[in-house]
């Protein structure tokens, strides 16, 4: 299996920003709303193509989301872009009312996700978004892994008929998925094959899953490392099928310990096939300032710590 | 279109109100209040003003479109929707029981003709409006949008972002109604939340306002023709309308007790006995 290795660092809002550009081309019914974020979600591109397809709603996110709700009613798919935080928590009521209740073709589009927002600090740095976007019933949830990634998600959401959560960060990230991997939503997949344990990634820790493991292979361990992209509908069968294999498994994601992926693939395991698994994310905690790198590290959400959780969950066998 | 005449209309809107406290008396629950006080209000506006087309299109492409943002109303507009023809009249029964597709506050996941946005938590609906409006002007659809709101529900935040983003962006196929009853759970909107100057709030939001009585169906039917031609303008329009809470029935009129409670038999007989029935009863 492919060894990954990358050249390129970019941002995945960057990665969004170039897949609206690229609907907007070939999908005449894509709009695009943003509240006072256009620069941080790179939706200027979009803007300058199809400035009638555009609406700036100021900072008012209840709003976009009732506004993009309506823009369904007539056949538009509208792409909503703000941070994660104003894309969730701050307006959650309105998308459980007025998208997933009423089953409106939004796609709620979030960038400065997590902890690597960095120096701005925990008022913005959200860890609670995707459990609070799975429980919604009707809710797609995807976490892509790098620009690559990012871009064909956003391409792949607007074939799709519902409401979609589509999260992304701010930092620079190594690209390692080809450009012309198609996205194929709820479709785990894997991306290195082992035997001995499976680590269960999302986003961008993706990357740090795989760094994880050529330090595990060098120590003899074989590891398997599944990108979890679609949070919800979960790729239920991958996951049982690789967990019966290696027979213990480590999750890892930028998110908090409750309601996040590890959240979800627990449940999978409890229900179907009871397994050791040990949670990389963050344990009940809200973040701080800092550089991407500081807090991954401090919130023991890097390569590092998927390493001695791989060895911990070993252990249990 | 032949547009029937007011007495027409005032016949139709006392057999809605009879399908109002009947349905919430079958159930003992829902919201007898506001759906009487906006029963005029939504009479003129399905069987006199909007250009609708049935079978009923979820899009709503090149016809009017109505949201019902103080969604707890869902009585009057069950009965209107069935009473033009979108179900059958029958289905009125279900209202608020197990496997209706006539919930309790509007909701879409049923499937229900007419309702295109679940309504009930307040606030949302002038946004949604909204979008509708401009998905009607990307389309080339000269058809308007109209929004109906609780006074009560304008201290929800979002009515206020909704209002500077119409204007912002010359939403002026949308159309918005005020139900100026002064009356909210809690009592009189003067007690519980002040509006002070809404006609100047609106204004100042870059709205052009007009004042109706909306338990008057010639004034209704003049507010919205007056609201019509103003339309297409470069502004949003609102009509702020009073009515009276309970309007119809003597004893619910004047109060905001009425706003959630359903008569017993007793006071279910008094309120039928004051309605005529004008096209059967379901």
């Amino acid at each position: 299996m492919t060894k990954f290795t990358y050249t390129d660092q970019k941002d995945t809002r960057s990665g969004f920003g170039a897949g609206l550009l690229e609907l907007g081309r070939t999908n005449p019914e894509v709009v695009a709303l943003c509240a006072d974020l256009v620069g941080s979600l790179k939706m200027q591109d979009f803007i300058d193509e199809f400035p009638e397809r555009f609406f700036q709603v100021g900072i008012a996110e209840a709003n976009m989301m009732g506004v993009a709700a309506g823009l369904t009613i007539g056949g538009k798919i509208p792409f909503t872009g703000t941070f994660a935080n104003f894309s969730t928590g701050r307006v959650y009521d309105q998308i459980r009312q007025s998208i997933a209740y009423s089953g409106k073709n939004v796609k709620i589009c979030a960038s400065h996700a997590g902890l690597t927002l960095g120096e701005d600090g925990a008022t913005h740095q959200i860890l609670e978004d995707i459990g609070l976007m799975k429980m919604l019933p009707h809710m797609t949830v995807i976490n892509p892994c790098d620009y690559n990634q990012t871009k064909a998600a956003t391409i792949a959401i607007a074939e799709y008929e519902g409401p979609v959560y589509l999260r992304f960060g701010r930092p620079k990230v190594p690209v390692f998925t080809p450009a012309d991997q198609k996205f194929e939503i709820g479709k785990a997949l894997k991306m290195i094959e082992g035997n001995d344990v499976t680590i269960f990634a999302t986003g961008h820790l993706v990357w740090e899953a795989i760094e994880a493991e050529a330090v595990l292979a060098k120590e003899g361990i074989s590891v398997e490392v599944i990108n979890i992209h679609t949070i919800k509908p979960l790729d239920i069968q991958a996951i049982i099928e690789s967990a019966k294999k290696t027979g213990c498994v480590v999750t890892a994601e930028e998110h908090q310990m409750n309601g996040g992926l590890g959240d979800s693939v627990a449940q999978t395991l409890a229900l179907n096939l009871p397994t050791p698994l040990e949670m990389v994310a963050v344990n009940d905690s809200f973040g701080e300032s800092g550089t991407p790198e500081q807090l991954m590290k401090k919130y023991g959400i890097d390569a590092e710590n998927i390493v001695k959780a791989v060895k911990r969950v070993m252990k249990r066998k | 279109m032949n547009k029937p005449s007011i007495e027409t209309l005032e016949k139709t809107a006392s057999q809605v109100r009879r399908d109002i406290v009947r349905m919430v008396h079958a159930v003992n629950s829902g919201h007898p209040g506001g759906s009487l006080g906006c029963t005029d209000f939504l009479t003129a506006l399905y069987f006199n003003i909007m250009d609708i087309k049935k079978p009923f299109d979820p899009d709503g492409r090149d016809e009017d479109m109505f949201f019902l943002s103080n969604g707890h109303i869902s009585p009057v507009w069950y009965s209107i929707l069935a009473r033009s023809g979108y179900f059958p009249v029958s289905e009125l029964a279900t209202f608020r029981k197990l496997d209706s597709r006539l919930q309790g506050h509007p909701a879409t996941e049923e499937g229900l003709p007419g309702i295109r946005v679940a309504s009930g938590s307040l606030g949302q609906g002038l946004s949604v409006a909204c979008g509708a409006a401009q998905a009607k002007k990307l389309n080339k659809d000269d058809k308007r949008v109209y929004v109906l709101m609780g006074d009560g529900e304008l201290d929800e935040g979002q009515v206020w972002e909704a209002a500077m983003y119409a204007a912002h962006h010359k939403i002026d196929n949308l159309i918005a109604t005020v139900d100026y009853n002064g009356q909210q759970i809690d009592g009189p909107t003067s007690d519980v939340m002040d509006l002070k100057d809404l006609k100047a709030k609106w204004q100042a939001f870059g709205w052009d306002v007009i004042e109706s009585d909306g338990n008057d169906m010639k004034s209704v039917i003049n507010a919205m023709t007056l609201a019509k031609s103003l339309s297409g303008k470069g502004k949003p329009v609102v009509n702020l309308m009073k009515t009276e809470m309970g309007a119809g029935v003597d004893f619910m009129m004047g109060s905001h007790k009425w706003h959630g409670v359903a008569p017993n038999d007793e006071q279910l007989a008094t309120a039928l006995a004051q309605l005529e029935e004008t096209l059967g009863d379901y």
